[in-house]
């Protein structure tokens, strides 16, 4: 576990103020991408890379005019890929459009249905990436040994899936999150299934340095509200765990004392 | 004339020269970036690079996900 930094999120030599990282996905529109981003207060924002529509107005605004790079640190991801070839190309077209911006995410999926890592793949992708300069944050399975693989090929955020991505269904193994957070000696972050601000803060609870998350945010009912409502969670969470949680007890103890007692 | 594949559509190019292909695209001030067979053409390169019958050019951007 890594507890030299208590203040900002230290990833590849830099400190971000936020632990909490967002998606730009699943949103109404660019202009409720903008208002929720800025009400979470992130400063790693993850993007896709897709090819340009041919014939599309270049006057139209893009995600990168509402969500600048002056702004945010945009992470660049490989989601849609399922393989180790396609992630590689994809993040390195995507460093290119970034003016060789280093820090990716790598994301190698396994079937469509479940979004789960592959994780062979996975394995493949982040050797060929960090060989090739990048500082990899990796999407994985709660796998404590594939972690720590990933960790000794050179990857600089290891990002353990809660639960399955798009699903809400919050962490659903927290003692393997503390395996891999207790053995890490990159910061973990967890990467998908978080559904609402207590998930977040339970995940920093037990110790996680960040947490990434897009339907969360873009799936609620206010998304801008819920923008809020995690970058609170994820602070409350945060130092709760800094501030060392009372044990839990299986009698009751009372908070008053007994001497001076009128009855 | 040069006809290649541009995402994927065949299209048929004026000229061979990627810069040329990029700004009839109205792209050249845009946050793209560019591969051809799956290699990654710096934008300093464009203006030099010649497209062949039969490339595949990716042109590709930033676009909301998670």
């Amino acid at each position: 576990m890594n507890t030299e930094n208590t203040q900002g999120l230290t990833i590849a030599g830099k400190t971000y103020r936020s632990r909490l990282l967002v998606g730009s996905g699943k949103y109404k529109d660019l202009e409720q991408t903008r208002l929720a981003t800025e009400a979470s207060g992130a400063d790693i924002i993850t993007v896709a890379i897709r090819r340009v529509n041919i014939g599309q107005d270049p006057n139209a605004p893009s995600l990168l005019d509402v969500v600048p790079p002056s702004k945010y640190t945009i992470l660049p991801n490989s989601a849609g890929c399922y393989n180790a070839e396609d992630a590689v190309y994809t993040l390195q077209l995507g460093r290119e459009l970034l003016g060789g911006h280093k820090l990716c995410k790598l994301e190698v999926l396994g079937d469509e249905k479940t979004l789960f890592p592959n994780m062979p793949e996975t394995l493949k992708a982040a050797r060929t990436l960090v060989q090739d300069g990048f500082d990899v944050m990796v999407y994985c399975s709660d796998d404590p040994i594939q972690a720590r693989m990933l960790e000794d090929i050179g990857c600089v955020a290891i990002m353990p899936l809660a639960s399955l991505i798009g699903s809400g269904m919050g962490i659903l193994n927290p003692w393997n999150l503390s395996l891999i957070i207790e053995q890490s000696r990159v910061p973990v972050l967890v990467d998908a299934g978080v559904g609402t601000a207590s998930d977040a803060a339970i995940a920093m609870e037990l110790g996680c340095d960040g947490v990434l998350m897009n339907t969360a945010i873009a799936g609620a009912k206010d998304p801008v509200r819920m923008a809020r409502a995690m970058g609170l969670a994820v602070e409350a969470g945060r130092e709760a765990f800094l501030a060392g949680r009372m044990p839990r007890k299986f009698a009751a103890s009372p908070s008053s004392p007994m001497a001076g007692r009128i009855v | 004339m040069v006809e290649i594949q541009l995402n994927g559509e065949k299209r048929q190019l004026t000229s061979a020269l990627l810069a040329d292909l990029i700004a009839e695209l109205n792209l050249s001030q845009q946050a793209i970036a560019v591969a051809v067979n799956r290699q990654i053409i710096p934008k300093s390169r464009w203006a030099a690079h010649q497209l062949q019958v039969d490339d595949k050019v990716d042109v590709v951007r930033a676009i909301g996900g998670g």
